[in-house]
């Protein structure tokens, strides 16, 4: 960076000339920019703000609108360009205020206006709609349109989630850019041409997409409005903060807005590193859980069959009490905690400390459904590093489903030809469309697969061309972490230089593992020794083993064999149901502090509202229980807990235990259980808007298995794995690789967990007709 | 002697030189034998000859104009192409659909064979690979002809793999639109042809040339363009150039239609032949109808100024005609006598253009449609002295600054010279605004009189004027 | 209410083969629909989606840009009048009066017996044989209101069934490229050296 002054003693500075650095002069100010970029961009580092619509910086400049008209002096004279489609040139002068530019700008203004419908004051846009706002900024005060506007039925659904008002429309090809540039998922288009364009859907095909939420919030008019939000509130009433969302582990930066103590919309914000300013839609839309009524609000004490509400201090005592007795009785070793990922670091921390502090080691904030928290100790690579990656392999889940926006990022890197994507994968993912190589194989044999491909010439050719970033996750909840950790290894050995985007899911997963909350990826002999009655005091920290846990019989076992069961949680799940004391957490927006993301990156989490009723943050619960069980962790206030952890030591390999999938049946199909976008999770199904979009329990087989099996698609099949077995309804799937089986984890209707069984490396299941 | 071939309807042949009509004459004019017997793909045997590059500079060196409107010299438009960047593709733009202009359709209609051969010497020439012509979705019978030479032309040898025998080889596709004007614009076209709407693009940064269809260097030429090619190649660039001027040579098909004794479409010699010749030579169109007075006339397709009987002398030179406030367009007149009313014949253009519209630009999309609003409203005895000056208005937010027009000795008026500036990305919206200007500047008295002496028309005659109604 | 059928299926592909990127088969396959149901139909239009893989909103947003596309059935005849300046100049209102008169509906409609839509069309390209008409995009030129009647009556009595195919037919003859002659289409990624040609040698 260069400062204005110069001290005649600094002239041995070396100048270094940027070949892409140009300067241009705007409205007689000189600014500096780079080649490339667009007149719009460079003036908005200026105080001259430029009228737009069309343009947005994360998408594809159309030029459309013609509302950023601006002036460019050239050799016959000043010509009149758009400044987002026109690049910066070295000694450029722009021009943005002339009387011939501000009458173009009036002039579109007006016209853009002719067709708009002055319904400002009952639009949920009004407030904050930028073309009310540069209809007084930049507009001609009055309009001369006479004539009657053009009428549709306003306004219309295009999907569970979103309304559109095409009167409002001005045809800014924002929405539908998104829709196809940045989601992919071309689901709205304009029809029609000329003055009766307008944007649509195909007629039975909505805009099911899981990002439509960011269509909302980029519309500059009020034609695109969320069904959460509508009629909600003014902008004017809102108050916001800056936070980081938790839905899953990506931490997409978000402003929480809300009236009157009441959360009442996210938005994305924009930044360069994490989220670009977009939001998955489950992300963006459970607010509706933090008003839930469905919530904790107050301590809760088991008295026989039912609970009864209770004080702080009474329930505190309660579960110290409970705590005590296991320490004295069968040590620190008959206490567990399981969860971790829901809360905060500074949670994270007092958690650990107290846990340090009594001496309990059985603790995970993982249930069994992810790999082992080694993978923060590869040598790490964020999300830029993958976006901008010659290669990025990718050995994980369907990031569509699990980690929306980092599909966002990989999508666009892979789109516009910056980085090939090697997937390897059971079943098509999201990212499948978009790979350079798609590889499927079959549950168990991840480590064969990549083996092969390393062996390929034009692969490995490919992986020498430039760094390689190894996204790596758990992709199969119905088969042993073990394969992909030996898989990854082998990428590892042959390509030791690659480093690893970690993707466990859980919201704030890196956190709890960061603070100590995690030791290996011993949730399951947690559980084992739970259900062997050698757990005295279970402590659950916002987790629901019982709903989340693959082995379900195992997690039943525990939890009916653990003499006693402290909750911590916001809200009631299968597992409080066994609780002896439920003490309510503060929800997401009620409390601060900060969160880590798959990368770990250090993020802000905001309080915007009062906690609910009585519910506190975890960290303070823990400091107040502590106290009581004068184990003192020394925490006055939340900002003694934010020490900068110790970074961890830096591993080349998983721990392996070289497990080998047995051979399969025939007539068996191996299972794939992994995640959709909307599932039981709590957030979901306490957020109405969302809670009914998920597809439900069934099973997917592809239609060459289908025909084998000879069994009838879209009713009801029955699915075995040893000696047990479940009914769920079939349905054809040719994104499913024939010879396997896939079902959706934790949905609405039978679960598959039944057939789950930890030990198991893989699952085969047989599929039969029922009748 | 003026003759006019029956199978040829709106075809007037003469005692002129004639350089792509040549075969117009035979009634199996489109069939390859007739081809073949009239000196058909000599033009490019004479091409593979030589060395592509001397086929370039000899195209080149005939400055053959582009006959879509632009006029920019064909052979200067191949070399605009980035160096190295493969594949480069032709993309023939049979799109024709400017009111007054047909000529591209009789190209296809009687010739197709020698657009075939302008195109695979196009190809040869500028290293094109592929080859898609586009022509227009309501031409039935010149998609049929086209198809039909297009598979006698492939089973024949000329088009295809290995054509004659050497290391050219070179796809036509045939691909038809489906009614849209705007897909006449070049880029509008190439996202017509990779299955778009056809919106224009914003050039730069889209200039086909470097970025075009499938984002390769592509270069687009009508057809009239590329059925001068086999000429050429057969009679060289000198030969060509001795007709017509030095800045416009060779010919160029002109229709003139509207209120003349005999409408039709001529081969006319470039840069030499004036309107006057045109509008009254016995062998053109031998005068106005009825011998009437001549109003106006629009020299260059709908969307180009209007001239009046004091540009009649003006020869079919783009030099000329731009700085006299017009422009030659796609070689389509249309003419006024002094019968017509005005605003009437404004509207029906200005209205065109507006249902035209792709509604991509603000201006365009918005300001069309007022502008027709307004002109119906005073075309039907309802509008006020307001309205004329709000259609200037609705024109300058499309067209900002002077708009060209004829200079007129009568009205003291000194031509504003071609082009405009416009804040659109295509001509569909200032061309909306060119005939209310024309009208209005140079017809003034004829909107007062409308406005003022308020024919009482029913509001309900107004109904057919476009408004947006749901689906 | 129809996908293509097999038969128009395989010439679907044979499009779709022609061009580097299978979405520039959009429009000739929807004329093909156009051409076997005489309107673009609603299954057409997704079956159309998976042949040249795009989403059905993008061939409804291609196709409804385009004013020859129709997404309901309209008549056996689309009687399209041009009523742009040079048919305008020479009578193009008067005869678009009289079809309407004569046929009892407004342009826009079709008769009830479904036998003809009539509607007002912009510039046909044969501007000096004004005011000129199309009949299933098949011409007219310098058309009197009595020939009007004329070519209504014939298109009633089934006259001019050999001339004029029913709406949806646009050309009766198709482009085909023998296998063994044709060049074939190449995704532009994949060619990145200059045709053989180019080398500066004639070719002949």
């Amino acid at each position: 960076m260069s400062t204005t002054e110069s001290t005649p003693d600094q002239v041995e500075t070396e100048v270094v000339i940027d070949p892409n650095a140009v300067s241009l002069t705007i409205n007689g100010k000189t600014v500096a920019a780079r080649k490339g970029e667009l007149i719009i961009a460079a003036a908005d580092r200026t105080s001259d703000f430029i009228p737009r619509f069309c343009y947005h910086p994360r998408m594809k400049p159309v030029g459309m609108c013609r509302q950023c008209l601006v002036e460019v002096e050239g050799p016959r004279g000043p010509m009149m360009v758009v400044s987002c489609m026109t690049p910066v040139a070295d000694g450029q002068v722009v021009h943005t205020e002339t009387e011939q530019v501000k009458k173009a700008q009036e002039g579109i203004l007006e016209l853009l206006l002719a067709n708009h419908p002055l319904d400002c004051p009952v639009c949920d846009k009004g407030g904050e709609c930028p073309l009310q706002d540069q209809a007084f900024s930049h507009g001609p005060g009055e309009s001369r349109y006479v004539e009657e506007k053009r009428h549709y039925e306003k306004p219309i659904a295009i999907s569970d989630l979103v309304f559109l008002d095409r009167e409002r429309c001005i045809l800014c090809d924002r929405c539908t850019r998104f829709a196809s540039e940045v989601a992919g998922d071309p689901l709205i288009s304009f029809t029609h041409r000329g003055n009766n364009t307008q944007i649509l859907t195909f007629p039975d095909e909505p805009f099911a997409s899981y990002f439509s939420g960011n269509t909302v919030q980029i519309c500059p008019v009020g034609a695109l409005t969320a069904k959460p939000y509508r009629f909600k509130a003014r902008p004017w009433d809102l108050e916001e903060t800056q936070s980081t969302c938790t839905a899953c582990s990506v931490g997409c930066a978000t402003v929480i807005q809300s009236s009157r103590d009441q959360v009442l919309r996210y938005q994305g914000h924009d930044n360069d590193e994490v989220n670009w300013g977009w939001l998955c839609d489950r992300g963006r839309f459970n607010f509706e859980s933090v008003n839930s009524e469905d919530r904790f609000t107050t301590p809760l004490v088991r008295v026989g069959e039912s609970f009864v509400p209770t004080s702080w201090s009474s329930a505190l005592e309660a579960a110290a009490r409970t705590i005590r007795l296991a320490v004295s009785s069968k040590g620190a070793n008959s206490v567990a905690i399981l969860g971790g990922a829901r809360l905060a670091n500074e949670d994270a921390r007092a958690w650990a400390m107290l846990a340090s502090k009594l001496g309990i080691t059985l603790h995970d904030a993982q249930l069994d459904d992810g790999l082992s928290t080694e993978v923060f100790n590869l040598p790490q690579a964020t999300i830029n590093d993958a976006t901008s990656a010659t290669t990025v392999i990718l050995l994980s889940p369907d990031l569509k489903e699990e980690l929306p926006v980092l599909y966002l990022r990989l999508r666009d890197a892979a789109t516009k030809n910056r980085t090939r994507i090697i997937e390897f994968t059971t079943k098509a993912s999201g990212l499948t469309r978009y790979a350079w190589k798609s590889v499927n194989y079959e549950p168990g044999a991840q480590v064969a697969a990549v083996n092969a491909a390393l062996n390929d010439t034009e692969i490995a050719a490919q992986l020498g061309k430039g760094n390689v970033v190894v996204v790596l996750g758990r992709a199969n909840l119905a088969e042993s972490s073990d394969f992909t950790a030996q898989a990854y290894n082998a990428i590892a050995a042959a390509f030791p230089a690659a480093t690893v985007l970690p993707v466990l899911r859980r919201g704030n997963i890196r956190g709890a593992a960061t603070a100590g909350l995690t030791a290996g990826n011993n949730a399951r002999s947690i559980l084992t020794a739970a259900s062997d009655g050698h757990v005295e005091c279970l402590i659950l920290l916002g987790a629901d083993p019982l709903s989340d846990v693959p082995d379900l019989d195992l997690a039943r076992r525990a939890l009916a064999s653990a003499h006693n069961i402290i909750a911590v949680e916001t809200f009631p799940t299968a597992s409080t149901l066994r609780a002896d004391v439920v003490l309510p957490a503060a929800a997401y927006a009620e409390r601060g502090g900060t969160t880590t993301n798959l990368e770990g990156r250090v993020l802000p989490l905001s309080q915007k509202i009062t906690a609910r009723g009585t519910s506190r943050p975890d960290w303070m619960i823990a400091t107040e229980l502590a106290e009581q069980l004068g184990a003192d962790i020394d925490v006055e206030s939340i900002d003694d807990l934010t020490a900068i952890d110790a970074p961890s030591e830096i591993l080349q390999v998983l721990s392996v235990v070289g497990s080998s999938a047995p051979e399969r049946n025939s007539y068996d199909l191996r299972l794939v259980v992994s995640r959709k976008m909307y599932d039981n999770a709590v957030s979901t199904v306490t957020s109405p808007s969302i809670a009914h979009l998920s597809i439900g329990a069934g099973i997917y087989l592809n239609s060459r298995d289908i025909e084998r099996i000879g069994a009838p698609v879209g009713k009801d099949v029955k699915v075995s794995a040893s000696s047990k077995s479940v009914i769920l309804t079939l349905h054809a799937d040719d994104s499913v690789l024939k010879g396997t089986a896939w079902v959706p984890f934790n949905q609405p209707g039978t679960d598959i967990r039944e057939l789950l069984n930890a030990d198991d490396l893989i699952v085969d299941v047989r599929v039969e007709n029922l009748s | 002697m003026t003759s006019t071939y029956a199978h040829a309807p709106g075809f007037v042949a003469g005692d002129r030189p004639k350089i792509v009509t040549s075969r117009f004459e035979f009634a199996d004019s489109y069939t390859i034998e007739r081809y073949l017997a009239t000196n058909g793909y000599a033009g490019l045997r004479a091409a593979l000859s030589q060395p592509a590059a001397s086929v370039h500079d000899e195209v080149r060196n005939a400055t053959v104009l582009g006959r879509g409107g632009a006029g920019f010299p064909a052979g200067t438009k191949w070399g605009l192409t980035p160096q190295e960047v493969w594949p480069r593709y032709l993309v023939v733009n049979g799109d024709e659909s400017e009111p007054g202009t047909y000529k591209d359709r009789l190209l296809m209609e009687r010739d197709p064979h020698q657009l075939i051969e302008g195109c695979l010497i196009a190809c040869y020439a500028a290293g094109l690979s592929r080859c898609f012509l586009y022509i227009r979705g309501e031409m039935a019978l010149a998609q049929e002809r086209m198809a039909a030479a297009l598979n006698e032309a492939y089973a024949a040898g000329f088009v295809g793999k290995n054509i004659l025998g050497t290391k050219f080889s070179v796809d036509i596709v045939l691909h038809w639109g489906a009614g849209a004007y705007v897909v006449g614009e070049e880029t509008a076209l190439i996202e017509s042809l990779e299955g778009n709407r056809g919106m224009p693009r914003l050039k730069p940064p889209f200039f086909p040339a470097a970025n075009g269809l499938y984002g390769q260097p592509t270069i687009v030429n009508n057809v009239e363009t590329l059925a001068n090619l086999p000429w050429l190649l057969c009679n060289g660039s000198e030969a060509y150039t001795a007709i017509g001027t030095k800045t416009s040579p060779g010919t160029r098909m002109v229709a003139v239609s509207g209120h003349v004794k005999r409408p039709g479409v001529f081969e006319i010699i470039n840069g030499v032949t004036t309107f006057r010749d045109l509008l009254y030579g016995e062998e053109f169109c031998g005068g106005i109808r009825n011998d009437n007075k001549l109003k106006a006339f629009v020299p260059g397709g709908g969307s180009a100024p209007w001239f009046t009987p004091d540009q009649l002398d003006l020869p079919f030179e783009a030099s000329q005609v731009g700085p006299a406030g017009s422009m030659l367009g796609s070689g389509a007149i249309m003419v006024m006598d002094e019968t017509t009313d005005i605003p009437a014949a404004a509207l029906t253009l200005t209205r065109f253009y507006a249902h035209e519209s792709c509604g991509k630009c603000t201006p365009c999309r918005e300001g069309g449609t007022w502008l027709e609003r307004i002109l119906t409203r005073v075309v039907e005895g309802t509008g006020t002295d307001a309205d004329l000056d709000q259609l200037v208005e609705v024109g300058s937010s499309i067209c900002p600054g002077d708009f060209p027009h004829a200079s007129n000795a009568d009205l003291g008026l000194a031509a504003v010279p071609f082009p405009y500036k416009m804040t659109t990305i295509c001509f569909v919206g200032p061309s909306a605004y060119a005939p209310v200007h024309s009208a209005l500047t140079l017809f003034r008295s004829e909107f007062e009189a409308r406005v003022t002496t308020r024919k009482r028309i029913p509001v309900t005659a107004a109904a057919s004027s476009a408004t947006g109604h749901a689906s | 209410m129809s996908r293509l059928t097999d038969a128009n299926v395989a010439i679907a592909y044979e499009i779709i083969g022609r061009y580097p990127r299978p979405k520039s088969a959009l429009i000739p396959i929807l004329h093909l629909a156009q051409e076997q149901d005489g309107y673009v139909a609603q299954d057409a239009m997704k079956h159309i989606a998976d042949l040249v893989g795009v989403t059905s909103a993008e061939v409804f947003g291609t196709a409804s840009f385009y004013e020859m596309f129709k997404f309901e059935p309209v008549g056996k005849y689309l009687l399209n009048i041009c009523g742009t300046m040079s048919c305008a100049l020479m009578g193009s209102e008067e005869l678009m009066h009289h079809a309407e008169k004569r046929l009892g509906i407004k342009a826009g409609s079709t008769t009830p017996d479904g036998l003809i839509t009539l509607e007002h069309a912009e510039c046909q390209a044969a501007c000096t044989e004004a005011p000129c008409l199309q009949v299933n995009y098949r011409y007219r030129f310098k058309m009197t209101p009595a020939e009007l009647d004329t070519l209504i009556d014939d298109l009633a009595a089934g006259k001019l069934a050999d001339e004029i195919p029913s709406h949806g037919v646009l050309a009766t003859v198709r482009q085909h490229i023998p296998a063994d002659r044709g060049v074939g289409a190449v995704a532009p990624e994949k060619v990145n050296e200059s045709p053989e040609w180019l080398d500066g040698k004639s070719a002949l």
